[in-house]
C-alpha cells in the first residue's frame, strides 16, 4: 500500500525502543545490588543512548528510509532494531531481543490504533523526536542531527492529505494485525483488555477540525440553514481541544507517543499517573500463563544482570530479564549456546541466525561480526540499509 | 423503550479484518436461504456462507493475485459482489489489479492488470471503489482518480475495458449505484476520493458525467446514492446528503466522532446504516418528499461495538431487518437484528 511508511515505523519504534533502554540503564545505575559484576555508570548510559541515537538518526541512514518503498516484514525490521540497539558497547541477548521487540511493537500498535486523526501520526512521531532530543540535549551535534531529521519529516509529510496518511497508517495497521500481546503497565493502566485488545473510550474531546456527534442540520436550495435537531450519541462527547504544532517545536497535544517509562521525580512517587510508574521489584515466579502472557515490565522493573566483561573487548552485555534456566524452557524461550550467566563472549546477531536462517536478510545479518565487515549479497529488501548502518 | 436491534450469534472468520473502507460485503442468495459474506484480511478474502437458520457455515478463502507469480503479497483493499441482472460477480482490487470471480468465489473469470511502475514512487498505486452499474457495467476506481468501466456479458469471461473516466485527480475511495430500483432516476453512478469531491454519473455506451460536487479537502470513504440523494460519509465523521444532480445540500449530520469506514442503504425502507472507528454504529432513517424535493433523515438507533473500530458495516436484507459488523482485528462477523 502506502511507500511512505518506513521512516515513521523506524523512528517511532526506535523511539519507543530507546526509552527502554533509557529507562533500564537509569535503574542500573540505582541499582544497590552488589552482586554484579560490572556497574553501569550515568556516562556508560550517555554514551550507549548517544551512539544508538546517533546511528538511528545518521543521515544517509534516514535518505535510505525516506526512499519511496514497501514496507519491510517483522524479520527485516527486527534486524534493524536490533542493529540499532547494538550500535554501542551494550548488548543484548536474544531472549531480550524479543521482549524489548514485543514490547515496543505493542506500544506502538498502540498509538496508531489510538490514533484520533491519520496526521497525528506526525505528532506522535515529534513527540518521540522531542523526547530523544531532551534525552541527548548534552550533544549539541546530535540535538541538530534529530533536526534535520525533523525538518526532513515536515518536508516529506505536512503537503499529504488525510486520506494519504490514512493509507499509511493502514499499511502499519496491516504490519500489526493479530499482536495481541498482554503488556503489564497496559493492563494495569486499563488500556488494554485481558484479551489483548486496546480500550476505546467514546468519551472525552474529538479530534481538532471534527464536530461533537448529535446535530443534524437541513439546508435550503440556496445553501441556507433553515432547520436543525439533535440526536443522542450515546457517548459523552466534548468540543475539540487546542490545534498542536506541526513544526520542528511546539505543543504536540496529544500524549501518544511520550516517554511513558520516564523515571518519576521525587514528589511523584506517591501519586501515581498515567505516564509514569515506579520500578518495582522483580516477580521471578514463573507465572503459569506465560506462554501467552509476557509480564514483561515486572521483570525488567528489577534484577537486571549486566555483565562488563573482563577481557580486553569493552562490550557490555545486557540481560534485560532475570530469567533461570526453567523459566526459559517453560516459555519456549531458545536460547542458544553462549547465552548463559558463564559465558564472557559478546553476543553478536549470529544469534538470531536460527530463527531467520531461511531469508537472505538472516544470510547478510549473520555475516556481521564485531568488526562489522559485510560482503556482498544479491539485492534484497533492508540489504543496502544495513550495509550503510554498517558503515556508520 | 425496548432496543430496535438485539445481538445474535456472530460468525466466525478464518482471519481478522484489515483497517480498510467497506470492509464488509454481503450478498444475498433468497433461493437457497443463504447469505454470503466477505471480510478482507491483508492479501487475502475471508469468504463464509451462512445458512439463515445459523445452524450452517461454510468458509472459502480468495488470495490476491500478482502477475504470474504464485503467491502474491498484493494487499487487498476492497472486495465486494456486483449484482447485474443477469449474473452476479464477486470483484477484488488490489496493489496489482481487479480479479473478477464468480458469486461463490469457485472461479476466476476475469483479471486486469495495473499499470505499475518499475521502481516504487511516492504515491501509491492501487485499485478501490467498485459498483454495478445498470445492465451490464462494472465500475472499479483507482489510486490516480481513474474509474475504470468494465461491459460484462451476460455469462462467460469475455468482460472488457471498455472506457476510462477521468474526472478525479485524488484516490478514489469509494463507489456506488443508484439502488432504489426505480428507472425514473437520472444519476446512475456516484463515485468519491480523498479529497471530498463527489462525481455523478450517467451510464450508457459512454458514461456521461452530470455533476461535479467539491469536497472541503476531506476525504468521503464511503458514498451511497438511493433515490437521486447522494449520502456519504466523511473522515470528519459528517454524513451530507445531496441532490446528485443539482449538487444542492439537503442536510448535514455531525454523526460520528472518528472517520467513517461504511454507509449501507436498505433500498425497500430507507434505512441507512453509518459506522465508524469511534465504536458506533448508527441507524438512521431516510425518506423523501418528492412534492418538495426535501429529504428528512431521523436518528433511529446506535449500537456501541465496545472497543472495536469499525471497518464494515452493511444490511443483511433490503428492508434493514438484520445487519452485520467487522472491526479490526476481529475474527468473526458480529449481526444484529430487529427484536
Amino acid at each position: 500500500m502506502s511507500q511512505r511508511t518506513l521512516p515513521l515505523l523506524i523512528i517511532n519504534l526506535g523511539g519507543e525502543m530507546i526509552y527502554i533502554l533509557d529507562q533500564r540503564l537509569r535503574a542500573q545505575d540505582e541499582n544497590d545490588d552488589k552482586t554484579q559484576r560490572g556497574v553501569w555508570t550515568d556516562d556508560d548510559r550517555k554514551r550507549v543512548m548517544n551512539d544508538i541515537v546517533g546511528t538511528m538518526f545518521n543521515k544517509t541512514f534516514l535518505e535510505e528510509l525516506l526512499r519511496p518503498q514497501d514496507l519491510y516484514s517483522h524479520r527485516a525490521l527486527r534486524t534493524v532494531l536490533t542493529r540499532i540497539a547494538h550500535a554501542s558497547i551494550m548488548r543484548l541477548n536474544l531472549a531480550s531481543m524479543d521482549k524489548l521487540y514485543d514490547l515496543m511493537t505493542m506500544a506502538f500498535k498502540y498509538q496508531i490504533v489510538l490514533c484520533p486523526r491519520p496526521r497525528d501520526l506526525l505528532l506522535i512521531t515529534f513527540n518521540h523526536t522531542d523526547t530523544i532530543k531532551e534525552l541527548v540535549r548534552d550533544n549539541p551535534s546530535l540535538v541538530n542531527q534529530i533536526n534535520e531529521a525533523q525538518r526532513q519529516l515536515i518536508e516529506v509529510y505536512t503537503p499529504l492529505s488525510d486520506g494519504e496518511f490514512q493509507l499509511i497508517r493502514h499499511t502499519l495497521l496491516v504490519l500489526f494485525q493479530d499482536m495481541q500481546i498482554r503488556v503489564s503497565i497496559f493492563l494495569k493502566e486499563k488500556i488494554q483488555n485481558p484479551n489483548g485488545h486496546f480500550v476505546l473510550q467514546t468519551s472525552g474531546p474529538v479530534p481538532h477540525g471534527f464536530e461533537v456527534p448529535g446535530l443534524i442540520r437541513w439546508f435550503n436550495a440556496k445553501g441556507r440553514e433553515v432547520r436543525r435537531t439533535r440526536f443522542p450519541s450515546g457517548g459523552s462527547y466534548t468540543s475539540a481541544i487546542r490545534q498542536a504544532s506541526f513544526d520542528l517545536s511546539g505543543d504536540r497535544v496529544t500524549l501518544l507517543g511520550t516517554n511513558m517509562y520516564s523515571t518519576p521525580s521525587p514528589e511523584d512517587m506517591d501519586s501515581p499517573t498515567t505516564s509514569t510508574w515506579k520500578p518495582k521489584q522483580a516477580d521471578t515466579t514463573p507465572n503459569p500463563l506465560a506462554t501467552e502472557e509476557l509480564n514483561l515490565l515486572a521483570k525488567l522493573m528489577g534484577g537486571m544482570e549486566v555483565q562488563k566483561l573482563l577481557n580486553v573487548e569493552a562490550g557490555f552485555r545486557v540481560n534485560l530479564l532475570a530469567l533461570d534456566q526453567e523459566e526459559e524452557e517453560e516459555e519456549g524461550i531458545v536460547i542458544s549456546e553462549g547465552t548463559g550467566h558463564q559465558s564472557s563472549r559478546v553476543i553478536n546477531i549470529q544469534v538470531t541466525q536460527d530463527q531467520l536462517a531461511s531469508t537472505e536478510l538472516a544470510r547478510i545479518a549473520g555475516e556481521f561480526d564485531e568488526e562489522g565487515s559485510q560482503t556482498e549479497g544479491p539485492g534484497n529488501k533492508g540489504d543496502d540499509l544495513l550495509a550503510m548502518m554498517d558503515e556508520l | 423503550m425496548s432496543k430496535m436491534y438485539h445481538k445474535e450469534k456472530s460468525i466466525p472468520i478464518k482471519s481478522s479484518a484489515s483497517a480498510l473502507y467497506n470492509n464488509l460485503s454481503v450478498l444475498r442468495i433468497a433461493p437457497r436461504c443463504l447469505t454470503y459474506f466477505t471480510v478482507v484480511h491483508a492479501n487475502v478474502v475471508n469468504m463464509v456462507s451462512a445458512s439463515w437458520d445459523g445452524l450452517n457455515y461454510s468458509h472459502r478463502q480468495l488470495q490476491s493475485k500478482e502477475g504470474n507469480v504464485t503467491t502474491s503479497s498484493s494487499l487487498i483493499m476492497q472486495a465486494a459482489w456486483c449484482v447485474l441482472p443477469s449474473r452476479d460477480l464477486l470483484v477484488l482490487t488490489s496493489q496489482k489489479g481487479i480479479q473478477m470471480y464468480e458469486s461463490d468465489g469457485s472461479i476466476m473469470v476475469y483479471w486486469h492488470a495495473l499499470d505499475t511502475p518499475e521502481t516504487p514512487t511516492a504515491k501509491a498505486v492501487f485499485a478501490r471503489g467498485i459498483s454495478a452499474v445498470r445492465e451490464k457495467h462494472i465500475c472499479v476506481g483507482v489510486s490516480s482518480g481513474s474509474v475504470l468501466v468494465f461491459d460484462v456479458p451476460s455469462k462467460g469471461s469475455n468482460i472488457t475495458l471498455s472506457e476510462v473516466l477521468e474526472e478525479h485527480k485524488e484516490a478514489i475511495t469509494d463507489m456506488a449505484s443508484e439502488c432504489s430500483g426505480s428507472l425514473e432516476c437520472i444519476a446512475d453512478l456516484v463515485s468519491a476520493d480523498d479529497s471530498g469531491l463527489l462525481c455523478v454519473w450517467k451510464s450508457g455506451e459512454d458514461f456521461q458525467l452530470l455533476n461535479k460536487i467539491p469536497g472541503f479537502d476531506t476525504s468521503c470513504s464511503s458514498v451511497k446514492l438511493w433515490k437521486g440523494t447522494v449520502i456519504a460519509g466523511y473522515g470528519t465523521g459528517q454524513i451530507r446528503l445531496y441532490e446528485a444532480v443539482t449538487g444542492i445540500l439537503h442536510a448535514e449530520v455531525n454523526a460520528h466522532a472518528r472517520w467513517i469506514y461504511s454507509l449501507d442503504i436498505a433500498p425497500f425502507t430507507g434505512l441507512l446504516l453509518s459506522a465508524a472507528e469511534d465504536s458506533w454504529v448508527r441507524v438512521w432513517h431516510l425518506s423523501l418528499t418528492p412534492e418538495t424535493n426535501s429529504v428528512e433523515i431521523e436518528h433511529m438507533y446506535n449500537e456501541c461495538v465496545t472497543d472495536t473500530q469499525i471497518c464494515g458495516a452493511k444490511f443483511c436484507d433490503g428492508d434493514g431487518y438484520a445487519f452485520a459488523v467487522t472491526g479490526y482485528d476481529l475474527s468473526e462477523i458480529i449481526r444484529y437484528t430487529q427484536a
